[in-house]
């Protein structure tokens, strides 16, 4: 059989979202950021939501996500992308505005705004992508640093008695009258990615429905950060990260 | 059509104003002497008319961001503090100047350095002028010298920072912020539609990406340090533009002036008196005061240092804008300051008895 003949229209079995460029994506290999933007690209394209979607980017590695998605985007300072959204969603109310923010970004400058647009009801999707380390600066220690784990800024490991403790930010936004859903999903095998999809639609038809706040935290590798080979991440995430950060539905609104 | 004429203090002059020009959004924290502004802004609940958005933000920090997310849809958007909120929110400001986005940006001064006092003050003027956050950029400055500028310098604010798409300050201070005075209102304008909207900055602004164009992005960030320098240059093209074509001042008397004082805002109001009183005395003294302090009126100032003797700069403030009239003046002719500090305002005699004092020892 010839090549041409295999690879034909009716032999599609998957092809990229029609969100995502064509632009060579500046993340290591490994990273989860890749993965998350398929996935959110996926989701504004079978929701058809192209035109109505602005996406609010952060500081850091994520802060090019407007090269990678094919939708109007502004990029926030650090910490802010919440704030900048909170202006975005009440001026342009018709419009489905996300922001996308790694831990540092969120749990640690950006704790204020993160905090207040919850807290606010904002009806927005905030994506929280959680690897544990500053990976854009080079690998220092994040809020959500495990103990014992080593960075740029922490060489011995992190000791709670000089750094404090790692944090989950996600349960404490879950406590706030604002929030419809909280969950923690993570994209370290196919099953996982598929769930963090379902999680990611749930959001937007929430965003839609002008629900609150939908806020989706992402279990994420950093391998340049923690200095691991992609495979070896995705099995030090299940063993390590998982068991503080658990998986699943914090909480949703619609189904209590 | 009969005006509406009403007695106001500066800061619900801007509250009036912002809604009667059609303002999208204003956002917000308190602190004295401005809060009047969110006050009067929710008490006329402008969403129920005219669709205008009022937010009480967590924080400086968090109202400057809204303003950039406001201005990145291309709304018209604004924010107010007094001194050490606008500090805040200097971050915000640079990135704003840095994405080229329009908005407005009020200061109601009060005493600093730090917590300060509440009293009025023009302490802020380096920080406004010269920049306030990082890097290469500036923002136009109008200073409003009355309750009526208050007011008037909203919808010019709007109207030179969407030509130029650059945020304006309005910086005023507690004294004309708290005072009150006849306002002269204009009837409400029409907020911008979104077709307005998509018509004007379609190519910019964050509208929605449709089938008929490439997608837009509000950033401020260039990895590339040619790219970043092509940039600058652009940026300094449009200031460059921006000072030929939006310098404003003010003279007072300055026609056969020997002796010329230059003042901005509140300071202004009461160097005109003192000019007064000299004149009665016989003194030949005029008045410029800039009403933009960026684009500052140097070029006018320079052409008066080759008709006057020497002019004093009166400030509240510990010499600031002397630095400008300095740069002007080159050298030409003396340039004296006289200024109070903390909150205290001069009275137009003591103004006028500081400039006697400088011309005897000249």
């Amino acid at each position: 059989m010839r090549e041409q003949d295999i690879i034909c229209e009716q032999n599609k079995v998957y092809s990229k979202s029609r969100i995502l460029t064509d632009a060579t994506m500046h993340y290591c290999p490994g990273c989860s950021h890749g993965v998350v933007h398929k996935l959110i690209a996926e989701t504004i394209e079978e929701m058809g939501l192209q035109q109505r979607t602005i996406g609010v980017s952060p500081v850091g590695c994520a802060v090019f996500a407007y090269n990678y998605l094919d939708i109007d985007m502004a990029e926030a300072a650090h910490g802010r992308a919440p704030a900048v959204a909170t202006a975005i969603k009440r001026l342009a109310p018709d419009k489905v505005v996300f922001t996308y923010q790694g831990d540092g970004d969120l749990s640690a400058i950006g704790t204020g705004e993160a905090i207040h647009a919850c807290n606010r009801g904002e009806s927005i999707v905030m994506f929280y992508i959680n690897n544990a380390i500053y990976g854009m600066t080079g690998g220092q220690m994040a809020p959500t640093t495990l103990c014992g784990m080593k960075t740029a800024t922490s060489p011995d490991g992190r000791d709670p008695k000089l750094h404090g403790y790692p944090y989950k930010i996600a349960e404490m936004l879950a406590l706030l009258d604002g929030v419809c859903y909280v969950t923690r999903q993570t994209v370290a095998s196919v099953t996982h990615i598929r769930r963090a999809k379902r999680a990611i639609r749930c959001a937007f038809e929430n965003a839609l429905a002008g629900r609150g706040v939908s806020f989706v935290e992402i279990v994420a590798t950093c391998n340049s950060g923690w200095k691991m080979s992609p495979v070896a991440a995705n099995k030090w995430l299940v063993e390590n990260m998982l068991p503080f950060y658990p998986l699943g539905d914090i909480k949703n609104v619609k189904e209590e | 059509m009969k005006s509406d004429v009403r007695l106001l203090k500066g800061n619900e002059a801007v509250a009036e104003a912002a809604v009667r020009s059609g303002c999208d959004g204003y956002f917000g924290y308190p602190i004295t002497p401005q809060s009047e502004i969110l006050e009067t802004l929710m008490a006329l609940r402008p969403w129920e008319t005219s669709g205008m958005q009022v937010v009480q933000a967590e924080s400086e920090v968090a109202a400057i961001n809204m303003v950039y997310g406001g201005a990145a849809i291309r709304r018209r958007v604004m924010t107010s503090s007094s001194s050490p909120g606008i500090s805040l929110m200097c971050e915000g400001v640079s990135y704003i100047a840095a994405a080229s986005l329009p908005c407005l940006i009020v200061n109601v001064q009060r005493g600093g350095p730090g917590l300060g006092t509440i009293q009025p003050s023009q302490g802020d003027y380096f920080q406004a002028v010269k920049g306030g956050g990082h890097g290469d950029y500036h923002c136009v400055v109008l200073a409003p010298c009355s309750v009526q500028e208050m007011y008037d310098f909203v919808f010019d604010a709007f109207e030179v920072a969407f030509r130029y798409r650059v945020p304006v300050i309005m910086l005023a201070d507690g004294m004309v912020g708290q005072m009150m005075e006849k306002v002269k209102l204009t009837p409400p304008r029409q907020r911008r539609t979104q077709d307005e909207i998509i018509a004007e900055c379609d190519t910019w602004a964050l509208t929605g990406r449709g089938a008929h164009r490439q997608r837009n992005i509000v950033t401020s960030l260039q990895l590339q340090a040619s790219e970043q320098e092509a940039f600058n240059l652009q940026l300094q093209a449009k200031y460059r533009q921006i000072e030929s074509r939006e310098t404003r001042w003010e003279e007072y008397r300055t026609e056969d002036a020997e002796w010329l004082l230059v003042a901005f805002g509140c300071s202004a109001r009461i160097c005109r008196e003192s000019v007064d009183k000299a004149r009665r005395e016989g003194l030949r003294v005029g008045l410029l005061r800039p009403i933009t302090l960026w684009p500052f009126p140097s070029g006018r100032i320079g052409e008066l240092a080759t008709k006057v003797k020497a002019m004093m700069t009166v400030e509240l403030n510990a010499g600031q804008m002397v630095e400008d009239v300095r740069l002007a003046v080159n050298g030409r002719v003396p340039v004296w300051f006289y200024g109070r500090m903390g909150g205290v305002i001069f009275a137009p005699d003591e103004v006028l008895d500081n400039l006697k004092k400088q011309i005897e020892s000249k």
